[in-house]
């Protein structure tokens, strides 16, 4: 165990991790003055970053490596970059990227003035919700992985309560709490596979790993704790409170990333530390607390009175599809084609959901409300708004040619050729069900019978070209031919 | 090592017996002593295990929970009777009970059953590679070398749990004060051992640093005496919080990420890579980043507990008050 040499590139993955984490002492010291200056040129340089990581690791075909300090594993840790991390890293570069140019309308700092509280904490824990999803999706290292996962917490919450309102705040607290129990949760099985095994790697854990009462215990913890922190059914209580208070951008934020941060790190346990064992068995219920988050979510989506609530159980629900991908994946000559889907899900969730979070927050700022009866022929005040925030309902229904299509077409694929007709009915039905949703809103917003609300403020015309963008690429990703979807699986040996 | 006496025996029902007091008891503040109590009594099992490090800690994070914890509970006492009556039904009280013990069951099984003998990364950590990391303690050659990434990002956690606790504050009150305006105490006893303590205090707040890089102690434990010395001056009411606007206790605050991210890109030009120490200097390297992070855990615990701000800044909604406004502060 020598001190090992570390590849050039590296750089990329630690200005990954620490490019937005060094913003932040940056906005403290030079205060809330700067904070959107800073902000804005740190997410052009994480783009940028994302972008030759993302690169890098194509050209080579194999996962990207860095040894941290010259201590390799299990001493040390090591930072990973595989086909995973590059589209996680790329999705949330443009996510965060279009939060915080939409956030210069809310958050903006005009120059000369004060520094105000609303604006620097924003932005700090921008930067910190950034640094923790970028250390998720790098880190290869289990005890890293919480302590990433706290930094991710700790900037996600106090975005919620960003508004200072009572109920904000108790649904901030809510989120807090249940947050702490997952962190509490996966940490515990972390001790207990060092006990086991001694060493806390991902690769070293995946070549000891015994099928054991102690592994397995270690995996139910940490997956219960990882379920929590996602907000997979019956777990979600926290999501739809933490919504409806939040302002738009920690919305696109916390339903379009923070919960596929917990997401990714439980495929990074299933099949990455601990192959083999979960049973199939696990599997199954893994997917049916998804099956019933699709029903339940879009249920209750159909249901709701305020768009920002309608877009939070659809978030539940969505989450839910995630999840169908680990009995399929097992079961089938298609695995790798479900995983996939299961990515590609996350994927276009995030770009869809990010878009429609960010047109609720449009809508309710010139509007006054969120109300969708009182919405009516608001497409003819916003057309572009509307129109984006239908395009990102493609994706959610899955419908071609969208980015969500693919993705539920190759769960399905992989749901029929694995025998496993159970999980088609649930695809199938879900996305009636969000049809159903979002033609509520869209019936509402396209009425040509009433007269148009009357708008309160100015159109916001960059918030509403964001918007757009988000909901294009959503609809984008599903244009990108199968083939190249694969990068997905580059240094995953699966 | 031998097996349990008496003094484990007791320990272990006194353990129990704090947790379910703070469990069971039905006003906060006795629950808040119950947690405290709890936490003290942990911190003497691990003396028995012979980990010092980690007694240092938990005593130390310990007490400061317990502080938060009897501030809150005294804050809240005026709505506890509504709080009371919100708690959760029985029903809903049971299955958390029975899902905790299922839990605490099951861990206590697999532990029991450890495998033989328990793999462990201690003697890589301790004696075939510490001295290429140039301090003598393990456990600082883990947090400052082999697994430095992780105390950096908890450096920066704890600076961001600040940023969240002044994030509660109106927007009005955001650059002033956090906590009550000091009133100088009558009690002379408690004057005189704010004057008397902070010095020595300082000293072994150092001491902790310094030893640190041969024997038990560390940044954490040196800045958590020195946030005490903080808060005893306070309740004395000797000193005034600072206002949050301030540059030096923004500059405070973030001196030890800094000076640790720096050394860490510094290790691309002048060693392997990131977070590596140049040949030879490891040793003043790391106490230079323990020192700042002692500021940072210092400053960070005490503005933990100060709260968010309370009182507005002054001149009103300035930016960054500086020497006026400390001025101001010493009146």
């Amino acid at each position: 165990m020598s001190p090992v040499m570390a590849a050039p590139e590296g750089l990329l993955l630690v200005l990954a991790i620490f490019g937005p984490v060094l913003g932040i002492p940056l906005l403290l010291v030079l205060g809330g003055r700067q904070a959107e200056r800073i902000g804005l040129v740190l997410l052009a340089l994480g783009l940028g970053v994302a972008i030759a990581i993302a690169t890098t690791v194509i050209r080579r075909g194999d996962a990207l490596e860095y040894v941290l300090g010259g201590w390799a594993p299990p001493l040390g840790v090591l930072l990973r970059a595989d086909g995973l991390s590059i589209v996680m890293l790329a999705t949330t570069a443009v996510v965060i990227g279009a939060a915080g140019l939409y956030a210069r309308s809310d958050f903006g700092v005009p120059r000369g003035m004060p520094e105000t509280r609303a604006p620097l904490v924003f932005w700090t824990l921008l930067l910190t919700v950034w640094a923790g999803l970028n250390a998720v999706f790098l880190a290869s290292d289990l005890f890293t992985l919480f302590v990433a996962l706290e930094l991710l917490t700790l900037g996600a919450v106090p975005l919620v309560s960003l508004s200072g309102r009572a109920e904000a705040l108790t649904a901030a607290l809510r989120y807090l709490l249940f947050s702490l129990l997952g962190s509490a949760l996966f940490l515990l099985g972390v001790a207990l596979l060092y006990g086991s095994y001694g060493t806390l790697d991902i690769a070293l854990l995946a070549e000891r790993v015994r099928v054991e009462p102690a592994t397995q215990l270690a995996a139910a913890l940490m997956t219960v704790g990882l379920l929590t922190k996602t907000a997979l059914f019956p777990l979600h209580i926290w999501l739809p409170a933490a919504h409806a208070g939040a302002p738009a951008a920690a919305s696109a934020l916390i339903s379009g990333l923070v919960v596929k941060g917990s997401f990714v790190l439980i495929i990074r346990v299933w099949v990455d530390a601990l192959p083999g064992v979960a049973t199939p068995m696990a599997a199954q219920l893994l997917a049916a607390l998804g099956a019933a988050a699709i029903l339940v979510g879009s249920a209750l989506a159909l249901r709701q009175a305020r768009l920002k609530m309608l877009i939070a159980y659809s978030t539940v629900a969505q989450v839910g599809y995630l999840f169908l991908a680990f009995p399929l994946a097992s079961a089938t000559q298609l695995g790798t084609a479900a995983w996939t889907g299961g990515i590609l899900q996350a994927v276009s969730h995030a770009l869809a959901k990010a878009s429609m979070c960010l047109a609720a927050g449009l809508i309710t700022k010139a509007i006054g409300h969120d109300r969708i009866l009182d919405m009516g022929s608001i497409g003819r005040v916003m057309p572009t708004t509307v129109f984006a925030f239908g395009l990102a309902g493609f994706t959610l229904m899955g419908l071609p040619p969208s980015g969500g299509f693919v993705a539920k077409w190759l769960l399905l694929r992989a749901a029929i050729e694995g025998a496993q007709w159970w999980w088609v009915l649930v695809i199938v039905s879900g996305g009636l069900l969000t049809g159903g949703y979002l033609f509520r809103v869209l019936s509402r917003a396209l009425a040509q019978s009433d007269e148009p609300p009357g708008l309160r403020s100015p159109l916001d015309r960059r918030g509403e070209r964001l918007v757009l963008g988000l909901a294009l690429l959503s609809i984008g990703v599903g244009l990108v031919p199968l083939a190249s979807l694969s990068i997905v699986h580059i240094g995953r040996g699966l | 090592m031998s097996g349990p006496g008496p003094i484990e025996f007791g320990l272990v029902v006194l353990i129990m017996a704090a947790a379910i007091r703070a469990h069971v008891a039905q006003a906060t503040f006795a629950a808040a002593l119950g947690f405290i109590a709890y936490g003290l009594l942990l911190g003497l099992v691990w003396v028995r295990l012979g980990t010092v490090d980690v007694a240092l800690t938990a005593a130390t994070v310990g007490a400061m929970t317990g502080v938060l914890l009897l501030s809150a509970a005294t804050r809240m006492r005026a709505g506890e009777r509504a709080a009371i009556l919100e708690r959760p039904g029985p029903a809903l009280r049971g299955l958390i009970a029975v899902l905790c013990i299922a839990v605490s069951a099951a861990i206590a099984l697999v532990v029991l059953m450890p495998a033989d003998p328990a793999p462990t990364l201690a003697p890589a950590a301790a004696a075939n590679n510490l001295h290429a990391t140039g301090v003598g303690n393990p456990v600082t050659a883990v947090l400052m070398a082999y697994r430095a990434i992780d105390t950096l990002l908890v450096n920066v956690v704890l600076l961001i749990a600040v940023v969240a606790v002044w994030s509660m504050a109106p927007d009005s009150l955001w650059g002033g004060r956090p906590g009550p305006t000091p009133v100088r105490q009558d009690n002379e006893a408690l004057t005189f051992l704010a004057r008397l303590l902070p010095p020595i205090a300082v000293g072994v707040g150092i001491y902790l640093l310094w030893n640190d890089i041969n024997e038990p102690g560390g940044a954490f434990q040196g800045g958590a005496i020195l946030a005490a010395m903080w808060i005893l001056a306070r309740m004395a009411g000797l000193v005034d919080a600072p206002a949050i606007g301030r540059l030096s206790l923004r500059l405070a605050l973030v001196s030890g990420p800094v000076v640790f991210l720096t050394a860490g890109f510094a290790g691309f030009a002048l060693a392997e890579g990131f977070l590596a120490y140049p040949s030879g200097w490891e040793r003043p390297v790391i106490i230079v980043i323990n020192s700042a992070m002692t500021l940072t855990v210092a400053v960070t615990l005490a503005m933990l507990l100060e709260g968010p701000p309370t009182r507005p800044p002054s001149p009103p909604l300035a930016g960054m008050p500086t020497a006026q406004d400390a001025k101001r502060g010493e009146r």
